[in-house]
């Protein structure tokens, strides 16, 4: 008896715990949605959880604000994250594949080095980067923001233990006795077993490159290139000493989130953090 | 006859197509890191001397600078005092994020939970969120004009003292999402009959929580307290975002943002560059002797 009793109400502590971090976390986020609705004016006077009526207001002045670069801003995103992220997982899993089935001279040398590459702070990338596309001509340009963003050693280590999981070896024998070349044997072969985790790789570089601030920060300095994240940064330095600015910001902010949230609750199974058991249920 | 050449060709082929499967790592790894990393290097040991009057353009000529700059980096007090900071800061994150992260982790692996579910969803949906999103979010609900928090706590959220708690915050409630997912995805992978052997031995749930399920998660843990060491040194983001909420955060509040101002505002590289290595060290240094439990437990079947 003593026992179910104890183990009952321990039942109500975790979901309690749970509960309260829950609220913690959709706070901010429900006060952005509310806040975003209210017209400047009733943004100061009204009660902060009370909604206001202006929500289509600000996102039609969101997006007229300096000739409509907001869009721009969200379409540079786009382009940034989606090829980003697309380039790094073919990266990623053509290397965790060679990594997690061949044995070669240097495997752990290449893949120490690579996995290293998370310790290096990007900071001591980003200036010498940034000087280094000067040199030859592509700072403030697209491909400044998106080159350096490909290799993720992350994606790498994911894709290695993926790929370590889920292609039998004997599959590869057998493909290499029928007379397969290595790189059929990788595209058809290999590529298909691991695409639940090649999912996962994308949406987390996906979110990576879209959450990304210092990078373009550094390389970018024409508006019209910004992704979002800076852009909303720049927004931010124009209306710090204009309260009349704050309902945009807001509203930028909320709309800059919506995308990934979509994203995140719709891809909510392959949202996996460790792929070693080689499914995705 | 024919079987040795076979097998011989078999072991062969192979040991080509994984060097170019690898090819593109190692040429991005070579121009993005490498090359950038010695080039930092190279900056780090230069300086430019002036002159004459410093006027005209050849006046102005870039000579090698020895350890100057690594030396002033070491010593400069700005840097140091921003070491500080981070330090104070950084400890608050990475014991509240991580506690934290542990005890959801656990309440979501527990056996009785309800809404597990829902609150997973809700706990990790700030990973979704922008670090300059989530620095504005916070920096408004932080603001005295708008804040719904002001109205019940009478605390200045934005002064010299309560900065740190207040940063510490967003950092908080952007992170605990993604490590509490890393440690419960951790806690499915273990087998149920662990711990049904220990319940019919009469172990109360804590009890499992504390003997069975944290030994497990150790390697876990390493692996998450690495990353959030990295990404704490070089905070950068959130100091940057909530500068124009307060005047009490300096230009040089964090080592990285020291580093920011030195390359883009007073243009100074080389010591920017000569700093950016410290940071690089320190980084090296804290993160090393984590690394190589990371490497031995979670790497380990390479």
């Amino acid at each position: 008896m003593a026992a179910t009793a104890t183990r009952r109400s321990l039942g109500l502590a975790p979901t309690a715990l749970l509960l309260l971090g829950a609220v913690y976390c959709l706070f901010p986020v429900s006060w952005v949605v509310i806040a975003a609705t209210k017209s400047p004016g009733e943004l100061f006077t009204t009660p902060t959880l009370a909604p206001g009526t202006g929500f289509f207001g600000n996102v039609a002045e969101l997006f007229a604000y300096r000739d409509g670069v907001f869009w721009l801003w969200l379409l540079n995103t786009l382009l940034y994250a989606g090829g980003g992220a697309l380039l790094s997982t073919a990266v990623s899993a053509v290397s965790g594949y060679a990594l997690a089935k061949f044995r070669f001279p240097g495997r752990t040398v290449i893949f120490n080095a690579l996995i290293g590459g998370v310790l290096v702070p990007a900071v001591v990338l980003a200036i010498p980067q940034y000087l280094l596309f000067s040199k030859i001509g592509l700072a403030d340009t697209y491909w400044a923001v998106l080159l350096p963003q490909i290799l993720h050693p992350y994606g790498i280590y994911l894709a290695r233990v993926y790929a370590g999981a889920a292609i039998p070896d004997s599959l590869l024998e057998a493909g290499r006795i029928d007379g397969a070349s290595e790189w059929r044997l990788m595209s058809r072969v290999a590529v298909p077993l691991m695409a639940p985790g090649l999912v996962t790789i994308f949406l987390f570089q996906f979110v990576a490159i879209w959450n990304n601030f210092l990078l373009p920060f550094i390389m970018l300095g024409d508006d019209g290139k910004f992704p979002l994240t800076v852009g909303l940064y720049t927004l931010l330095m124009a209306g710090s000493n204009q309260p009349s600015l704050y309902n945009l910001i807001l509203t930028g902010a909320l709309l800059s989130i919506i995308p990934l949230i979509a994203l995140f609750l719709t891809m909510q199974r392959y949202w996996r953090t460790d792929l070693s058991s080689g499914a995705v249920k | 006859m024919t079987r040795p050449v076979k097998r011989r060709r078999a072991a062969r082929r192979p040991s080509l197509a994984p060097y170019l499967f690898l090819t593109p790592a190692v040429v991005l790894f070579t121009l993005f890191l490498a090359v950038p990393i010695g080039y930092t290097g190279y900056l780090a040991t230069r300086r430019t001397q002036v002159s004459g009057l410093g006027l005209g353009s050849g006046s102005r000529r870039e000579v090698s600078a020895g350890f100057g700059n690594l030396a002033a980096a070491v010593t400069d007090g700005e840097l140091w005092a921003g070491w500080l900071r981070v330090l104070g800061y950084g400890t608050l994150v990475l014991v509240v994020m991580l506690g934290l992260a542990l005890l959801f982790a656990l309440a979501l692996d527990s056996a009785r939970v309800r809404l597990a579910r829902f609150t997973r969803i809700a706990i990790f949906l700030p990973y979704a969120v922008p670090g300059v999103a989530a620095s504005l979010l916070w920096g408004f609900l932080y603001l005295p004009s708008l804040s719904p928090i002001r109205a019940v706590l009478d605390v200045d959220l934005l002064g010299a003292t309560t900065i740190t708690y207040s940063m510490a915050n967003v950092a908080v409630w952007g992170g605990t999402g993604f490590n509490m997912l890393v440690l419960y995805t951790a806690l499915r992978a273990v087998p149920r009959d662990y711990y049904e052997a220990a319940r019919l031995d009469g172990a109360s749930e804590t009890r499992i929580a504390l003997l069975i399920k944290i030994p497990l998660l150790l390697p876990a843990l390493i692996l998450t307290t690495v990353f959030s060491i990295i990404a704490t040194i070089q905070v950068f983001t959130e100091p940057t975002t909530l500068r124009p909420f307060t005047n009490t955060i300096s230009s040089t509040w964090s080592p990285l943002m020291k580093v920011y101002r030195d390359a883009f505002v007073t243009g100074d590289l080389y010591s920017a560059a000569a700093t950016s290595i410290v940071i690089a060290a320190i980084s090296l240094v804290l993160s090393f002797g984590f690394l190589r439990v990371v490497r031995d437990r979670a790497f380990g079947e390479g």
